[in-house]
């Protein structure tokens, strides 16, 4: 009788598994075509002439952009997964607890009051208000008695909207809102060698998180039952709310704002896979990829050879997959 | 306890303090020049201020709830996809951008249907709790509004340049050309829905005991929602989406007044929504010293006092 359930449970494991590896292959595939679409054309047998244009291109463009994509939805994806497992609801990320517009809110004023400050100030000035941000939002998240699958990003998007209608005062009394609205506009067509290196830091986050995957589950689980086990609650909660503060800010601050991403792709991954973080992690990271490389081929295939700012594609199929997500009811029935 | 009477006099003072002080105060240059644009502005927010509150508060009593407006549900930014489409379809040659009537029709013609579309499937026989509703409906506005700027960006620029012209809309921008159109819907709007006043108070009843009383509900619903669709596409059209004002001026009115009078509420929440306008408007201009438009300052507060009113809800519902 065991026998039989342990190879039901080998046979599932295999399913993970071949998932997994569609995952991969999709990345790769989308990889490629991402790599040979766009206003010049290349093709495979240009880059075997070291010299040409279209390696140049290739190498100083194409390549980064690329790396950026695959990075930036990695850690959204990465992002919202920890703060839904923290928060213990499946509705929290950094689009609805505030943490984008925190950090757009730093950014601004670092761009306002700081004028003389460098790259790596206006970094760490956004880091420190994303952080401070969705610190303040788990905060209140702890007071608030109801904690409704629902009602949670709820607050936590009017919270955002209140950050971000301070942010646009800000930027009007200044007169940079044209700035500051260029400035967030997601967008990889900017993306080049030299211009998005940032996105790197987000890999040490990442690996951080999955050493602390298993502390995430069991922090998840409650405070009370992760004291329990030997847990020191807080440092993982601290750590969790910082690998956030830093895979949105170098997001942001590469190539703005990515909405929704980091709220549907943990979803679409629990779904199969249940909520075990260790397990979870390294299909996150592939579907947040594939999803952000889906977009911004659309984003750069639809008025070829222009392209829509990807922040825009993502928010139109990540809007209606979450509207999808929240009337087929099973926020509710697991509630 | 004051009267309401009383209650809606002192609003009524205060409104007309604000119109004046905004009307007058510190004018500088040419009179001639100043005055007229004044009056112009004070006009338009007199105009959206009424028609935000008029629809809200009658969109609220036919869905049953105090925290849905029609612009929380996206609606206000239909009115911005309706352009987008005529634009991305027709061109700004055709016949429905140039003539400003058909326009507005089709827009509003649009915007009913969205509506109902939206009523029918998000409240059928109370399936859905409200805070859903709340959800859904600022994510539709965040689709609607992506899927605007998507078209936008798909346009030829030399369209685009045209649709930015027709939706840049703001209160220190007013589509004067609309005034007299909106100021002559809003006349028609409001002779119709204060002929349907007492039957609102029915309505709010619930929709069986309103039946029983011989009300036809769902036909009522039906011409409130087209009646709500109207006056949002006049004020979106106008001066552009101010999402939170609607939802504030009513539950501020709700708390003040303590009535279920309806032409106690909307007269009193449109008094709120002209002295939070005209008057903020003023403050932000006069006294404070800011170039910052007054939506910005209301979506601001709003925010703070929806998140409020959530929490008094939620605690209802725990």
């Amino acid at each position: 009788m065991e026998e039989i359930s342990l190879s039901s449970e080998n046979k599932r494991n295999m399913g993970f598994k071949m998932r997994l590896w569609m995952l991969i292959v999709t990345v790769i595939i989308l990889s490629v075509i991402s790599l040979f679409i766009g206003a010049i054309d290349i093709k495979p047998s240009h880059l075997l002439n070291w010299e040409s244009l279209e390696t140049q291109i290739f190498l100083i463009s194409r390549l980064p952009r690329l790396l950026a994509i695959i990075l930036a939805g990695a850690g959204m994806g990465i992002a919202g997964l920890i703060m839904q497992s923290l928060s213990r609801n499946k509705f929290v990320s950094p689009t609805t607890a505030g943490t984008l517009d925190a950090a757009k809110l730093g950014i601004i004023i670092s761009m306002i009051f700081f004028t003389g400050l460098s790259y790596i100030g206006q970094i760490l000035f956004s880091f420190a208000f994303a952080l401070i941000g969705t610190f303040i939002f788990m905060q209140l998240l702890e007071r608030i008695k109801f904690k409704d699958a629902v009602f949670v990003p709820l607050i936590g998007i009017m919270y955002g909207n209140v950050i971000g209608a301070l942010s646009t005062f800000l930027a009007y009394e200044a007169n940079i809102l044209q700035n500051v609205d260029a400035f967030f506009q997601g967008s990889f067509t900017l993306v080049v060698s030299g211009r998005y290196e940032l996105l790197y830091v987000a890999v040490p986050a990442i690996i951080i998180a999955y050493i602390y995957a298993n502390k995430f589950t069991v922090a998840g689980m409650g405070e009370d039952f992760a004291k329990n086990l030997g847990l020191s609650y807080r440092t993982v909660l601290n750590i969790g709310l910082i690998i956030v503060a830093i895979i949105t800010t170098t997001v942001i601050l590469t190539v703005g704002v990515i909405p929704f991403l980091g709220l549907i792709v943990p979803n679409l991954v629990s779904l199969y896979l249940g909520d075990n973080l260790r397990k979870t992690i390294p299909h996150t990271i592939f579907m947040g990829a594939a999803f952000l490389l889906f977009c911004d081929i659309i984003s750069r295939l639809i008025v070829h050879p222009y392209e829509i700012p990807v922040n825009t594609t993502v928010a139109v199929i990540g809007s209606v997959i979450f509207l999808i997500m929240l009337f087929r009811g099973k926020a509710y029935a697991q509630k | 306890m004051r009267k309401n009477s009383t209650k809606l006099i002192i609003l009524a003072v205060i409104a007309i303090i604000c119109m004046l002080l905004f009307a007058f105060y510190n004018i500088q240059g040419g009179f001639s020049y100043a005055f007229p644009k004044r009056l112009e502005r004070m006009f338009a927010m007199v105009i959206t201020g009424t028609a935000i509150a008029f629809a809200s508060i009658a969109f609220q009593t036919v869905t049953n709830n105090r925290l849905l407006t029609p612009s929380v549900m996206g609606i206000d930014s239909m009115y911005e996809i309706v352009q987008t489409i005529i634009y991305f379809a027709l061109g700004s040659t055709s016949i429905f951008v140039v003539s400003r009537y058909l326009n507005f029709g089709v827009s509003i013609i649009a915007m009913v249907l969205f509506a109902l579309i939206l009523y029918r499937f998000l409240f059928r026989a109370d399936k859905y709790p409200i805070f859903l509703l709340l959800l859904a409906g600022m994510v539709l506005g965040t689709l609607l509004g992506s899927l605007g700027t998507f078209m936008q960006v798909i346009i030829d620029p030399v369209e685009y340049e045209s649709l930015q012209a027709r939706l840049f809309a703001s209160f220190m921008n007013v589509k004067t050309e609309l005034l007299f159109l909106s100021a002559g819907i809003l006349v028609l709007a409001f002779l119709y829905g204060s002929r349907i006043l007492h039957k609102l108070d029915v309505m709010a009843l619930g929709r069986d005991n309103a039946m029983n009383l011989g009300v036809d509900y769902d036909k009522m619903v039906l011409r409130i929602l087209i009646l709500s669709s109207i006056l949002i596409a006049v004020s979106t059209a106008l001066v552009g989406p101010i999402t939170f004002l609607g939802l504030i001026v009513s539950n501020l009115a709700y708390q003040y007044f303590a009535t279920y009078k309806h032409s106690v509420l909307i007269i009193g929440a449109s008094l709120i929504s002209i002295i939070a306008l005209v008057g903020g408007q003023f403050l932000v201009l006069h006294v404070f010293n800011l170039t910052t438009t007054i939506s910005v300052i209301i979506n601001f507060i709003g925010g703070l006092y929806f998140i409020y009113l959530l929490l008094k809800e939620s605690r209802k519902a725990a």
